[in-house]
């Protein structure tokens, strides 16, 4: 593919606001996990809260309000992401900037509260699904908030949505539906997910510990990013150079044991970047956590990359986002190629002895030309992707 | 920029048209329509376990994804998948915020792995064993055409061939209030960059301003258009049945439709 120029990128999650907060987070060895319930949760789990989401949206977007769009608008106003997009629509109008956004459980907390207080059966006055829960709902809040009118698209494939939002993003500009694209991922606690990870026992009493002998699960976090993708002139210093999707056909909730899919993704970015897998610097894994995610993907890695390619999950800095999950790792990727880092496996205290990759596990300096990112997701969903310094 | 690829087959489950070779004959004007809903079906290519696990929101996009597979000359498994629900299961939801308020909190795992708004997409690559890319989107009222501009760039950057699924259910009460989906449908596409055997036409789609949504003229018909995000596509349907040329507009967002010409 003809790569695209990232000429905006920005990131909030547990860690912070932006991309020097989460620069400081991995530099100073920062967790972002703690171990206080979220709402009213009584589980025993550490989780990745993003501060401040208990203010309410300005009263012009108060159809707007739950605390996925919050997070979204909290997110948009980093790292002048928001004024990047204005200057974008300036140069190639508003109905020719596309936006793509990634969520998985979009504004369901907002159904959880209106539940909570049905009354006669019915949901109260406050309540507004379109604006809210469904899964469109944070992608036309980001559209109307950054003033675009062209394509539109919410994309929810679990936890590699927001990955996967580079790959709907290029092939729209490739085939002339926008110009330009604002990419993105946001995911917010609710108690569907805590409560649902915790049924399939997927979540962790502990602090997550990807690739950990004695690792034990998830934690779950919250997080939005942003992305802003041009076709590169060498206007800006990283590109997207790859995209690779596949599925596992194997299982709706546990990852094909081989890791088949998660190598058929990385060897479809890899290709459409036209990449060698030596030209790779690091790997920032999907790395959850939990045993059946981190050992596909380690076979996936070493069938790729052999034992020796530098990896790391940073799910251990700011727990899973899910739906945001790709977009953070994306940016993470993004700074890492920017600052020449490789940030470390947190919480990782002895790497599973069944896991042969190159688990990096303490941070180091170290210029970086390529690097890849891995999303995957229930349903057996797959996305990598290969962004690079501009040659 | 258009975008062009062909339509290799068709498939649909709505009230009144169970399959393709009914709705067809219903679109000409051949048979008349009565809108019954469709008794519950049984996906016929899933594994007996998962088959027992699918919620109605995926069987019912199951039973139009093998409606139009059936008829298509491409094995389901080369095919690369693009699904589009404005709400996937909101039964589940409904279960799953309902037992949030009970002491116990307890949520069936099951119930939670189909929460996923690709669950359709995971149990349809299970299914038929399709390794390859897969997306699925939401564009509430204008999913239909989110999902066409996907599946159309997908065909023309990616040069695959993809079966489209558009599929929604009738949210339960209390969230029936909010998003009334009155009917269960699914429409599903085969599409490719060549034309197979059997092509029901090639498809162009462009973005134009603001046009009106095409309609149908039947009354009943045209109620069910408007019941579903998915039966959307009726209009398109429509002239697809009738095997000639001609040109339908769908909503697509603020101040823009998307127009999408059909030639033999």
């Amino acid at each position: 593919m003809k790569p695209l120029a990232i000429t905006s990128y920005t990131v909030t999650t547990a860690l912070g606001r932006g991309l020097d907060a989460q620069a400081a987070a991995l530099r100073e060895e920062r967790c972002g996990l703690h171990d206080r319930g979220f709402e009213t949760s009584t589980l025993q789990t550490w989780i990745g809260e993003v501060a401040g989401l208990d203010q309410p949206l300005p009263a012009a977007w108060a159809d707007w309000d739950c605390r996925n769009n919050r997070l979204a608008d909290i997110g948009l106003q980093q790292d002048g992401f928001d004024a990047a997009v204005a200057a974008a629509r300036e140069r190639h109008g508003a109905a020719r900037v596309g936006v793509f956004m990634g969520t998985s459980t979009a504004g369901v907390q907002q159904t959880e509260l209106a539940y909570r207080v049905l009354e006669d059966g019915r949901l109260p006055h406050w309540f507004n699904h379109r604006t809210s829960q469904n899964v469109y709902a944070v992608a036309d809040y980001v559209r109307l908030r950054l003033g675009l009118g062209g394509v539109c698209s919410a994309i929810s494939t679990a936890c590699s949505s927001s990955a996967k939002v580079f790959a709907s993003a290029s092939r729209a500009i490739a085939t002339g539906q926008c110009d330009a694209a604002v990419v993105g991922g946001i995911d917010s606690l609710c108690l569907t997910t805590l409560y649902g990870f915790n049924a399939l026992q997927l979540i962790s009493p502990e602090v997550c510990r990807p690739a950990d002998a004695h690792r034990t699960g998830l934690s779950i976090g919250e997080a939005a990013g942003f992305a802003l993708l041009e076709p590169d002139r060498g206007q800006a210093p990283l590109r997207l150079e790859g995209y690779g999707e596949s599925s596992d056909a194997h299982h709706m909730s546990s990852p094909d044991p081989d890791g088949r899919g998660a190598a058929a993704a990385m060897g479809d970015a890899l290709r459409r970047a036209g990449a060698t897998p030596d030209s790779i610097g690091y790997i920032n894994l999907h790395g959850t956590g939990t045993q059946a995610n981190d050992l596909a993907e380690d076979k996936a890695v070493c069938a790729l990359f052999g034992r020796n390619m530098p990896c790391s999950s940073t799910k251990g800095w700011t727990g899973h986002t899910l739906g945001a999950a790709g977009i953070v790792e994306a940016v993470f990727s993004l700074l890492c190629l920017r600052d020449g880092f490789l940030p470390r496996s947190l919480n990782t205290r002895q790497v599973d002895p069944l896991i042969e990759s190159a688990i990096v596990l303490e941070s180091r300096r170290q210029p970086l030309r390529r690097v890849i990112t891995n999303s995957f997701g229930f349903g057996g969903s797959n996305c990598s992707l290969v962004f690079g310094t501009a040659a | 920029m258009k975008q062009t690829m062909y339509v290799c087959s068709v498939g649909i489950a709505a009230p009144g048209l169970p399959d393709w070779a009914t709705a067809q004959a219903v679109l000409r004007g051949e048979a008349p329509y009565s809108g019954a809903e469709l008794p519950p079906y049984q996906p016929q290519l899933l594994p007996p376990n998962e088959r027992r696990r699918a919620p109605p929101a995926v069987r019912q996009a199951f039973r139009a994804a093998e409606d139009a597979v059936s008829r298509s000359p491409r094995p389901p498994a080369e095919l690369a998948t693009v699904f589009a629900s404005s709400e996937a299961d909101m039964g589940i939801i409904h279960r799953i915020c309902t037992a949030l308020n009970q002491p116990a909190r307890v949520i069936s795992p099951t119930d939670f792995h189909n929460t996923v708004h690709n669950a359709a997409a995971g149990y349809w690559s299970i299914a038929v064993g399709a390794r390859g890319p897969s997306n699925t989107l939401c564009g509430h009222d204008v999913t239909l055409a989110v999902a066409l501009l996907e599946t159309a760039a997908q065909v023309t950057t990616d040069d695959c061939d993809v079966l489209l699924v558009l599929y929604d259910v009738p949210p339960p009460p209390p969230l029936y209030q909010e998003r009334p989906i009155s009917s269960s449908s699914s429409v599903a596409l085969v599409l490719t960059r060549q034309r197979e055997p059997g092509c029901l036409g090639e498809l162009s789609l462009d973005v134009v301003p603001h046009a009106p949504d095409s309609t149908m003229s039947d009354a009943a018909l045209e109620a069910l258009r408007l019941s579903n995000p998915a039966t959307r596509a009726l209009p398109l349907l429509q002239l697809l049945a009738a095997g000639g040329a001609g040109t339908v507009y769908v909503q697509h967002g603020d101040g823009q439709t998307l127009r999408i010409q059909l030639s033999p």
